[in-house]
């Protein structure tokens, strides 16, 4: 479902990534997990564009994304992301948050859209919430509200960028709940994460990446459970 | 002059000029403030611009018109520019309007420029994730939290033109100092004239002040107008009525 080949990029002089080849299956859930500047979020950004890849290719669906005569925009709304920082519209209710891109992107009727919205929020638990502000709301309630927003434009595929890791402690777990129940419903999912029981119960494969690469991919038994390889060792021996 | 005897009559006797002078400031203000407030936000979305086909030309207008006195702008655009294009002047009101317009077009760049860029970058990066383009994530998402915060700034610009918009009596144009200047022609007494166009500019400034805490206020999320009185006593997690009716 997502190809990707030879993925490398730069900032400047700084290589970020160095040659990342991958393929994610259809209903598969892939979390990549690594040490902090190891390239994972730009990795995940580059796959919707919102970083411009240096080098490499990437297909969507066999559609080339980093193509000139692709259109972006269509390529993105086939891709859900989920951002560490929430980036809810603070000038919109939570139900204006959900139904905006339905309703500007794919032309939906107003009220089509917030019954849809008003389903999105039973499913991640916030219905009562529709009509308050997202500052009215604790981080946990706000990132959920960000996943109810990426699916309303019923995405193939969901990116999320470090979800839990803005969050207060005793929230990560609604949030991680949510995407349990995603991942179940058999959304094919691409999430960077430092949650790693979470990794090791939902993944259907781990990516350890370290230095712009990756350095070892699995199954998570194999990655978490008996891993031979030293890099992976010494990063799971810091974090579990 | 002995400072107590003050004589308000003489002032009151030019009555007439000073009001037509107060509302040859308002108009002048007005007029050079809508107009300046349309090409301001040209200007300021150009300054955004990737393009530097774009980018440049704001970018030496902007820095053009802030770098130099507004006396000197109003001078060159009444006794220079507008007679050398049209072959004739239009008076100080057509000439005093275009030096307003270009001038506070120039502030108000800046300002929208500012409000633009102090969004967080991730709100553009979630709009587009969602598959808008971006000239609608600028209008569906940027723009509105940028105007929210560009109100007050917006404000103090306009209340800088009112002050400002003095300068025209340079050209002859008899606004609410240009009043002044007459009786104190035709009295040689300082105190009134003057503190009378003060206490004028003073007044109006007020006013646009109080207007501009209501319109900050009108534009926050949290303004409901049927439940005005009772808006502190709303717990910010319960619904209101008034956001509840879609």
């Amino acid at each position: 479902m997502i190809k990707i080949k030879n993925l490398h990029k730069s900032f400047g002089n700084l290589e970020v990534l160095k040659g990342i080849d991958y393929e994610v299956q259809e209903k598969e859930v892939v979390c990549v997990i690594g040490p902090s500047g190891s390239g994972k979020s730009t990795f995940l950004r580059c796959i919707n564009l919102l970083e411009e890849m240096t080098d490499g290719e990437i297909y969507i669906d066999d559609v080339k994304v980093n193509d000139p005569k692709t259109n972006i925009n269509e390529i993105r709304t086939e891709v859900g992301m989920v951002f560490q920082q929430f980036n809810l519209f603070p000038h919109m209710t939570v139900i204006e948050n959900i139904t905006m891109a339905p309703i500007q992107v794919r032309k939906m009727a107003k009220k089509d859209a917030e019954k849809l919205a008003l389903e999105l929020l039973d499913k991640v638990g916030l219905r009562e919430k529709a009509y308050n502000y997202p500052d009215q709301l604790s981080g946990g309630q706000q990132q959920r509200v960000a996943i109810a927003r990426a699916l309303a434009m019923k995405p193939k595929i969901m990116l999320f960028d470090e979800p839990t890791s803005a969050l207060d402690p005793e929230m990560v777990k609604e949030v991680l709940d949510v995407m349990k129940q995603l991942a179940e419903e058999g959304m094919t999912m691409v999430i960077v994460t430092h949650e790693m029981g979470f990794a090791r119960e939902v993944a259907d494969r781990v990516i350890f990446m370290d230095g712009g690469y990756i350095v070892e991919e699995g199954h998570p038994e194999e990655v978490f459970g008996h891993t031979q390889n030293e890099r992976t060792k010494a990063f799971l021996g810091k974090v579990l | 002059m002995n400072f107590f005897d003050l004589r308000w009559d003489i002032v009151w006797n030019y009555r007439d000029l000073f009001l037509r002078g107060i509302w040859v400031t308002v108009s002048l203000t007005i007029c050079g403030y809508l107009g300046g407030l349309i090409l301001g936000i040209l200007l300021g979305l150009g300054k955004t611009s990737k393009s530097k086909w774009i980018y440049w030309p704001s970018k030496i207008y902007v820095d053009l018109f802030r770098g130099t006195p507004m006396l000197v702008q109003i001078l060159i655009i009444h006794l220079a520019v507008i007679p050398s294009i049209f072959g004739q002047s239009y008076g100080y009101m057509v000439s005093g309007i275009a030096a307003l317009i270009l001038n506070s077009a120039a502030y108000v760049a800046e300002i929208i420029r500012a409000g633009i860029q102090s969004i967080d970058k991730g709100q553009m990066e979630a709009a587009r994730s969602l598959g808008l383009t971006h000239s609608k994530a600028m209008v569906k998402v940027i723009l509105p939290q940028a105007f929210r915060r560009m109100i007050p700034p917006l404000g103090n610009e306009f209340i800088a033109l009112l002050k400002d918009s003095s300068l025209v009596t340079v050209i002859a144009a008899n606004d609410i100092l240009y009043a002044s200047k007459v009786v104190v022609g035709a009295y040689q007494r300082f105190w009134e004239p003057y503190l009378v166009a003060a206490a004028l500019y003073l007044i109006l400034t007020y006013i646009v002040t109080k207007l501009v805490a209501y319109i900050e206020k009108r534009f926050s999320n949290h303004y409901n107008p049927r439940k005005r009185r009772s808006r502190k006593l709303d717990h910010p997690q319960n619904n209101d009525e008034g956001r509840t009716a879609v």
